[in-house]
């Protein structure tokens, strides 16, 4: 059986390089989508080597959104399967204080994803089948002190998921929203994170591999974040708004 | 963050840095006066931890190439075995040399020059390599082999990470027919029968046996001996032989929490040991293995190294030249019985000849024991080493983690030599870990 290709757009990040591997190792040939993707040339020789398929690199910026309907025509073939794993996350402290930094950090994770998940979602309306997958993140569940503007930009991204979800469900397209929880990834690097807690990038790889097989709607990585996230959406505002979490 | 080794002991407060990029190893060189890397953490003890500067190597983990003509494969050392038999295995390659983890990287395989059940046949991992990149103390990168730049190639193959670090290498795979060995058992009575049986089995691609290391009297050193080669197709039965490389996975089993440490003890490891040895004797002949449970019979269970409880536990592996191998093991089983501190897995092994700069393989035979971490296993061990030295013989770095200095330096008649190239280079204070500080490299 031979698939058509698996485009996974951010694929520097530690989360879009585990979905690649998850998907190739299921012989999914892999479309490689990043900024410079030049630099991307001895991750796709590694995926080639180690599961015989073929692996081929696009520049893509998510942040220059008038390219991006360009960028899709320019791949060699439409992809079955577009995971979206762009996300900025910047330091809170710098978010709120530094207007161009905070705006960045929300078109990164809103509005750079939302416009290319758009492009794509009318092509594979238009072909009648397909699937998105946006990673955003359960930090857009509710808005905290310590993470607001990341939140909000993500709380953006999920309901654009839920959104075009609602739109193409009798189109042939299934759309994944994913939660992945804490991650030990680069984004994470330094921060101490309960174990218990985190899971590894190629969990989170294998996660995604199964909601798209098993056209899963919204996904947390770990299933005790579902837990954690039902209690923190259900804090009444009065006494949220005193914590410190 | 608090670091150890796969024994769980000691644990060291150290700085853990997680490169991406070569230049950030660069930076780290040039901006840490001392520092050592660090692969998945399976060296038993202190050797992959610097307590000022241990970088972890996991992301360097990318596969460079493969010559299906030569078996060649260059990998940066980041990726371990395991993922190299996933990829290999079903396009009829496996790694020449395997240690008993297919958890080890191939970094950490050629830093501690480690061994398989072929050594007698094959060697070390030495054997399996053709080149390596060194990243020295002046952060350049040096290609190296046993005919370019070989004096690197021979300290940096068991140098412990001690003369730079090891970004890149190319191995060579063994070209195999299926994914399963046919093992023979062997069951002996005693030491002596233990060491003919493997002389006898010499010509066999693999041997190693499992000791029951609380017999006595006359059983001291009674053994399961298990001989094994690769399958060829047509020794596979038909159901097998349409798909020759795969094998029913191994449902994981994982070990939760750390047992108490009461849970091993005189008893419940005599019962053990008993039992397996049975088990085994009852199974004797030749057997289909598959490669998994053939070569990583631990690696099934994940975590394993909580069984000895919260205080971790210390690998003892030696190696006695072959004149004086029989006299020394026997040593080494009176002592561990008398202390009835018995070792849950003790594995013997025959080396073949080894002529290396600074790995552990000689000649001879060597032992593997594990003890719980309490003050009177530490005692014996203190009694293994003074019986070890007596007999000529040397210790594996990649499993201590509690020799002393003089043990060592006693050990080692070529550390001098070691030590000297070290300097030569400028690696002796920049490339350091806690084993390397303990035991005074």
């Amino acid at each position: 059986m031979t698939h058509s290709p698996v485009l996974i757009l951010g694929a520097r990040s530690d989360i879009g390089k585990a979905v690649a591997h998850a998907f190739a190792a299921r012989e999914y040939p892999i479309q490689l989508a990043a900024r410079n993707a030049e630099n991307l040339v001895s991750d796709a020789q590694d995926i080639e080597l180690r599961y015989n398929v073929s692996v081929t690199l696009h520049d893509f910026d998510a942040l220059a959104t008038d390219t991006h309907e360009g960028f899709v025509s320019g791949l060699p073939e439409l992809p079955q399967v577009a995971i979206c794993a762009v996300g900025l996350m910047g330091k809170q402290a710098e978010n709120e204080q530094d207007l161009s930094i905070q705006s960045s950090v929300m078109r990164s994770n809103f509005e750079g994803p939302a416009s290319i998940l758009s492009v794509l979602a009318n092509r594979f309306e238009a072909r009648g089948s397909g699937c998105l997958v946006g990673i955003s993140s359960v930090a857009g569940d509710r808005g905290r002190a310590t993470n607001y503007i990341y939140g909000a930009s993500k709380a953006g991204f999920t309901a654009s998921l839920s959104g075009l979800r609602n739109r193409l469900a009798k189109r042939g397209v299934h759309v994944v929203t994913v939660l992945p929880g804490f991650v030990a990834t680069q984004m994470t690097e330094g921060m101490d994170l309960p174990s218990r807690l985190t899971a590894q990038p190629p969990q989170v790889g294998e996660a995604i591999f199964k909601a798209f097989v098993r056209k899963r709607n919204t996904i947390y990585v770990l299933p005790i974040w579902f837990l954690i996230m039902a209690i923190i959406r259900n804090i009444p505002e009065p006494i949220f708004k005193r914590l410190k979490i | 963050m608090k670091l150890s080794g796969w024994g769980r002991y000691p644990v060291i407060e150290a700085k853990v840095y997680t490169p991406r990029r070569l230049e950030d190893l660069k930076a780290r060189i040039a901006s840490t006066p001392s520092l050592i890397a660090r692969g998945n953490g399976r060296a038993y003890g202190d050797s992959a931890i610097n307590p000022q500067a241990t970088l972890r190597m996991t992301h360097f983990n990318r596969m460079i190439a493969f010559d299906p003509a030569t078996g060649q494969l260059e990998v940066e050392t980041g990726v371990t075995l395991g993922e190299i038999i996933k990829a290999f295995l079903p396009r009829g390659w496996f790694p020449m040399i395997s240690p008993g983890t297919k958890f080890v990287t191939v970094g950490g395989a050629i830093a501690a020059d480690v061994h398989g059940k072929n050594h007698h046949k094959d060697g070390s991992f030495r054997t399996c390599v053709d080149w390596i990149d060194v990243l020295d103390a002046e952060g350049n990168v040096q290609r190296c082999s046993p005919t370019e730049n070989a004096r690197l190639f021979d300290y940096t193959l068991g140098g412990m990470g001690l003369t730079g670090i090891i970004l890149r290498a190319a191995i060579r795979l063994r070209p195999v027919e299926t994914g399963w060995l046919r093992q023979t058992t062997l069951a002996t009575p005693d030491l002596h029968a233990t060491i003919q049986a493997f002389e006898a089995g010499h010509d066999a691609t693999y041997s190693v046996a499992w000791i029951d290391c609380l017999g006595r009297g006359a059983s001291l050193g009674r053994s399961l001996v298990m001989l094994g080669e690769h399958a060829a197709l047509t020794d596979l039965p038909p159901e097998r032989a349409d798909k020759p490389f795969d094998i029913e996975a191994r449902r994981a089993l994982s070990v939760p929490v750390e047992f108490p440490s009461f849970a091993l003890n005189r008893f419940s490891l005599q019962a053990f040991n008993a039992l397996y040895y049975r088990m085994g004797a009852r199974r004797k002949g030749e057997q289909l293995v598959n490669w998994d449970a053939y070569f990583y019979p631990l690696d099934a269970i994940h975590g394993w190294n909580k069984i000895y409880g919260r205080k971790g536990f210390a690998q003892y592996q030696c190696v006695l030249p072959l004149d004086r191998s029989e006299a020394g093991l026997t040593c080494l089983l009176e002592e561990t019985e008398k202390a009835g501190a018995g070792s849950f897995l003790a594995v013997l092994k025959r080396f073949g000849v080894q002529d290396s700069a600074f790995s552990f393989p000689m000649e001879g035979y060597t032992l593997a024991l594990d003890f719980p971490v309490t003050p009177k296993t530490k005692a014996l061990l203190e009694r293994l080493d003074r019986i070890t030295l007596d007999h000529g013989g040397r210790f594996y770095l990649a499993k201590d983690s509690r020799m002393t200095a003089k043990t060592f330096q006693a050990s080692e008649e070529r550390l001098a030599a070691f030590e000297a190239f070290r300097s030569e280079r400028s690696m002796a204070r920049r490339f350091c870990s806690a084993q390397a500080e303990r035991l005074g490299i």
